[in-house]
């Protein structure tokens, strides 16, 4: 590492400040005032627009009761990760942008911060509104150990299953552990809410990676010889239902030379190891981060925030193509991320290490099947950018080969896992499924509303079978 | 700019209606004279008498969503400060301030040749005018003054008649609210040559208790005693007991109006209900002194708007407008309408009407149709429920994935999700609902239904939004009393 000198490092107390919370909580009488101003909707717009469908203006109503211990049992009914999804949903187009006050020129009550500052109280304190149901003799495994299953597991163990979560990473939590942006949520917070589903008797086995029964694992990296697994003719041998929550496989490759070059790193892993070593992981002092999506400025603003001197996010469709949300564009450009729109990198350059990026200009041409204009490169447009890291990001694949070893699963082109729309049953019908590896990757509270939803699904059937 | 300034009971003279009630905020002539600098135009001194010892925890309050002190308790007593320094305070504030208002309140043992006494004194020093407290309802009441005198027509008149036979400046006496009929009172310092009066002090409450540790508010060694309410939450009973006062023939004195007073709008409607000057207290001790700036500059802005040039032009004018139940129109109808373009959405005022009033105001393709008279009536006699009528929470089924920019109404890229494509479904292709649009939750009001109540209308959020528009009946002006009157010569 000596041997690198364009890396940077920052210490703890500034590792702490530049990740700080992005939305600090409210204080008591902030959250009773906010909370006043919620004019309690009937068959509120807010509650049809959260995915998990917690009841928004009861929840809050409690809040300004100063009830706020009925306040954190409301969303937990609804949503177990409720202190997650209170720090990390993308309120804009979920709750809060469907507020009524929208319409009425005024800002939306501030859900998410509300949701928060119950789900605060319910930390402080511990507090487990719920116990596992009368048990009912049915065993059910969840692959996974992310917001999906974890939903999932937790609805199943109210009702009485025996449940097992098994997740190949040492903690649980999936990518709310070791995917998402430090300032939204720690590692720290996405256990403990874990915590809030072991207490309902749900098994975790950590560090226990799921194999189809030739042995081929999700990852490409191999298991250590340390890592136990298990293989899905074992699951399918002991358990009454398996629930799928694996979510999304790793970075999609650029495909152009050089890729192997050091420092060239994709953003999930770079995510993951500044989120577990902080101030341990360093980064380079210019960085190009490759793709314009939320992943691309959660890796961009993490490296600006990490110590990098010039960052730069290049993008081969303009600004209006970007598929980032608004509100993490407009983090991006706050952290000072410079932008190179309409560029294709061809190649990276560097002996061992990276040195620049090469790239061509892009032009839009016409508009491809997703409607977006196709962008074409500019004849003769190569130019240099000069970078000491390259971080990938341009979407995950989908867990292809890995699947196959579950019989007659059924998968949409795209790699994604078919369920049925009410059920989430696949088309074996011991499996279910859910989260990112049914929608390709959507939120965490998408993901929680599909465990939900697939536990009954699982209820159904099993009760079914009689 | 309108003229502002007033007389009252012919000799009190002030530059404008706004007087300090008699509290804490008159407690000394260092306080009157900085509320003079703000603009104030009268105080009523802190209530003189022998000296007394409060306790300490004195005050109590009632918050409203969020906003403090929407009502006010105390169980605080007159001034703990000797008369003679009181006394020399108000002839130095008079010396400095001729032309404003300064009244001493007054109030002291129940014998005629105690209140004889002080009234000479405290008038020696210069004072405009006397108001006898007959309403401090805690505390002094116990020891056979305040409100134990205002509660008793025969005392107040034999007080009131007592000052006057010495008082050489306007008495006013100061009633307190805690009687069945405040006019009763009224007439009763009437006739005992009362030349003004003065209404309404605090009204008997417990504000609040302590759920922690079981003790009411405010707590004076784990234990608390009654107090006296004002500040906002009063004003509607003041303005009635007001014009209870003001309406009453016998009486027909100048009226001194106070109760929840914290804006020049609460001062216009106790002037327009015939007062002829106010007094606040808990909004000052809110915010301090300055308020009173806003209160002249809106009042007057007001009167120019109106075309009022003095307080006289308008004073009283809304009493005209007061008349008995039994003379009210029964044959003027008005129905709710909405404004689609200006609806929200919320869906209170279906919620409303449809739980609590006549189940007239629908949502489209909600299901929810008004239950027919029969079935009312089956449900009465329990026959069988309503049909239309669903008992159940209304389950949302909609879902998150179709929201964009346009269908829920925010800017940004909100249809931007970290993949855009919905969940596959195994057999069905239908994607997902999108969220309800606003369009749809725009509810609509069935006016032969609506009764006018204005429910949904004091309900709704939006200004504007719904209005109640007055429908012909075809029918001449009715009242209950014309219409006994037009069954009985039709009986005859
Ligand atoms: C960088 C990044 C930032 C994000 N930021 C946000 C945000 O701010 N807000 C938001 O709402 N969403 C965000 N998301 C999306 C959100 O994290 C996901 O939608 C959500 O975590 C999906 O949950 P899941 O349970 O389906 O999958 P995951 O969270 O991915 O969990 C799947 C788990 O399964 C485990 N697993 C996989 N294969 C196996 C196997 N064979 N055996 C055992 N275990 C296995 C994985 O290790 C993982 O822990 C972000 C995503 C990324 C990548
Ligand atoms: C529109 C309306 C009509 C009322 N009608 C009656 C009535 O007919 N009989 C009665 O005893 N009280 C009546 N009340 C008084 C209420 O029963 C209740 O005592 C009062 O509203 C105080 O309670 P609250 O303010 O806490 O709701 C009525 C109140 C309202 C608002
Ligand atoms: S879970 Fe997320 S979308 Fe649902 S109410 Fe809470 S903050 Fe909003
Ligand atoms: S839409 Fe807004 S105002 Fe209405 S209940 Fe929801 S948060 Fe409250
Ligand atoms: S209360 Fe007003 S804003 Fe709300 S739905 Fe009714 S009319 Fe619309």
């Amino acid at each position: 590492m000596a041997s690198k000198p364009n890396f940077v490092q920052i210490s703890e107390a500034q590792f702490r400040t530049n990740f700080s919370d992005l939305h600090p909580p409210l204080g008591d009488n902030a959250a009773v005032v906010e909370a006043s101003r919620c004019l309690f909707c009937f068959d509120a717009p807010c509650t049809i627009a959260c995915p998990t469908h917690i009841d928004v203006p009861k929840f809050i109503k409690k809040i300004a009761t100063r009830n706020v211990h009925g306040s954190a049992r409301t969303i937990l009914e609804a949503n177990i990760l409720g202190a997650s999804c209170a720090k990390v949903c993308p309120v804009d187009v979920l709750c809060e942008g469907a507020c009524v006050m929208n319409h009425h020129n005024e800002k939306p009550i501030q859900i998410g911060l509300l949701q928060r500052y119950a789900m605060d109280w319910a930390d402080q304190r511990d507090y487990q509104p719920f116990a596992a149901g009368n048990p009912n003799g049915k065993k059910v495994a969840c692959i996974g150990g992310g917001p999906a299953s974890l939903a999932c597991a937790a609805e199943l163990a109210q009702m009485g299953y025996d449940v097992t979560i098994y997740e190949r990473k040492p903690l649980a939590g999936g990518l709310n552990t070791y995917g998402i942006a430090e300032y939204k949520l720690t590692p720290k917070d996405a256990v403990r809410e874990t915590e809030r589903v072991r207490h309902l008797g749900v098994k975790f086995e950590c560090g226990v990676e799921v194999t189809d029964h030739i042995g081929e694992a999700t990852g490409k990296a191999k298991a250590p010889a340390t890592q136990r697994s298990i293989s899905f003719r074992e699951l399918e041998d002991q358990y009454n239902a398996v629930f799928i929550g694996i979510g999304l496989g790793e970075t999609l490759d650029l495909k152009i030379p050089g890729e192997d070059l050091g420092g060239v790193v994709d953003a999930l892993s770079f995510i993951e190891e500044y989120k577990t070593r902080r101030t341990k992981c360093r980064v380079g002092k210019r960085v190009a981060v490759i793709g314009a999506g939320n992943t691309a400025v959660d890796a961009a603003t993490a490296a600006a925030r990490l110590g990098a001197a010039e960052v730069r996010m290049v993008y081969r469709r303009s600004e209006k193509e970007m598929p980032a949300f608004a509100y993490e564009y407009e983090l991006a450009k706050r952290d000072g991320i410079n932008f190179n729109w309409l560029t294709q990198p061809v190649r990276i350059h560097g002996k061992k290490h990276v040195e620049k990026l090469e790239c061509v200009r892009m032009e839009l041409g016409k508009p491809d099947k997703t409607g977006r204009r196709r962008p074409e490169p500019v004849p003769r447009s190569k130019f240099f950018i000069e970078c000491d890291m390259v971080i990938k990001s341009l979407g995950q694949t989908k867990f292809e080969g890995f699947l196959q070893g579950i019989l007659h699963l059924n998968r949409a082109k795209d790699g994604r896992v078919m369920v049925d729309e009410m059920t989430y049953q696949t088309s074996n019908p011991k499996y279910f499924a859910g989260g990112d590896c049914i929608n390709g990757g959507q939120e965490v509270v998408d993901a929680v509303a599909d465990g939900k939803k697939a536990a009954h699904g699982i209820h159904g059937w099993i009760q079914g079978l009689g | 700019m309108a003229d502002l300034s007033i007389t009252f009971a012919k000799k009190i003279k002030s530059p404008n209606p706004f007087w300090l009630a008699s509290a804490p905020p008159t407690n000394s002539g260092f306080q009157v004279m900085r509320a003079f600098e703000a603009g104030w135009g009268g105080a009523v001194w802190k209530t003189i008498g022998e000296p007394i010892v409060n306790t300490t925890s004195r005050y109590s309050s009632i918050d409203y969503n969020g906003v403090r002190m929407m009502g006010f308790n105390n169980i605080e007593l007159i001034s703990d400060r000797p008369i003679e320094d009181n006394l020399r305070e108000i002839y130095e504030v008079k010396k400095r301030f001729p032309h404003h208002a300064v009244i001493a309140s007054l109030m002291v043992e129940s014998k005629r040749e105690v209140w004889h006494d002080i009234v000479k004194r405290t008038e020696d020093s210069g004072t405009d005018g006397l108001e006898l407290n007959f309403g401090c309802p805690h505390g002094m009441s116990e020891r056979g003054m305040g409100s134990a005198v205002g509660q008793v027509p025969e005392y107040c008149e034999m007080i009131t008649a007592w000052v006057k036979e010495v008082a050489q400046t306007p008495v006013l006496i100061k009633l307190t609210p805690n009687v069945t009929n405040i006019a009763a009172i009224g007439r009763a310092a009437k006739r005992g040559g009362a030349d003004g009066l003065s209404a309404i002090n605090t009204i008997n409450s417990i504000t609040s208790i302590d759920l922690q540790d079981l003790t009411p508010r405010p707590k004076v060694r784990g234990k608390s005693a009654h107090g006296g309410y004002c500040g906002p939450a009063v004003k509607p009973i003041a303005l009635n007991m007001v014009s209870q006062l003001t309406c009453d023939p016998e009486i027909q004195i100048p009226v001194s109006g106070i109760g929840g007073i914290s804006t020049w709008q609460d001062a216009a409607e106790f002037m327009l209900l015939g007062c002829t000057s106010i007094q606040v207290c808990t909004a000052v001790m809110h915010y301090g002194f300055r308020l009173v700036e806003d209160m002249i500059d809106g009042l007057s802005n007001w009167m120019d708007e109106k075309g009022f040039k003095t307080i006289e032009d308008f004073r009283g004018l809304s009493l005209a407008r007061m008349t008995d139940w039994g003379n009210l129109d029964m044959n003027y109808k008005i129905v709710a309408s909405i404004d689609p373009d200006k609806c929200i959405g919320c869906d209170l005022c279906h919620i409303a009407c449809w739980d609590t009033a006549h189940q007239c105001i629908h949502i489209e393709g909600e299901g929810r149709e008004a239950p027919t008279r029969n079935e009312r009536e089956a449900a009465m006699n329990f026959l069988q429920p309503p049909v239309h009528h669903p008992l159940t929470v209304h389950e949302p089924i909609l879902h998150s994935r179709g929201i964009t920019n346009q269908n829920i109404g925010i800017s940004g890229n909100g249809g931007a999700r970290r993949a855009a494509p919905p969940i596959t479904p195994l057999h069905a292709s239908t994607q997902d609902a999108p969220p309800a649009l606003r369009s749809n939750r725009v509810p609509y009001v069935d006016e032969e239904e609506c009764v006018g109540c204005n429910l949904c209308w004091l309900v709704c959020p939006v200004e504007g939004c719904i209005t109640m528009k007055e429908v012909d009946t075809g029918l001449p002006e009715e009242s209950w009393n014309k219409r006994l009157k037009r069954l009985s010569q039709t009986a005859e």
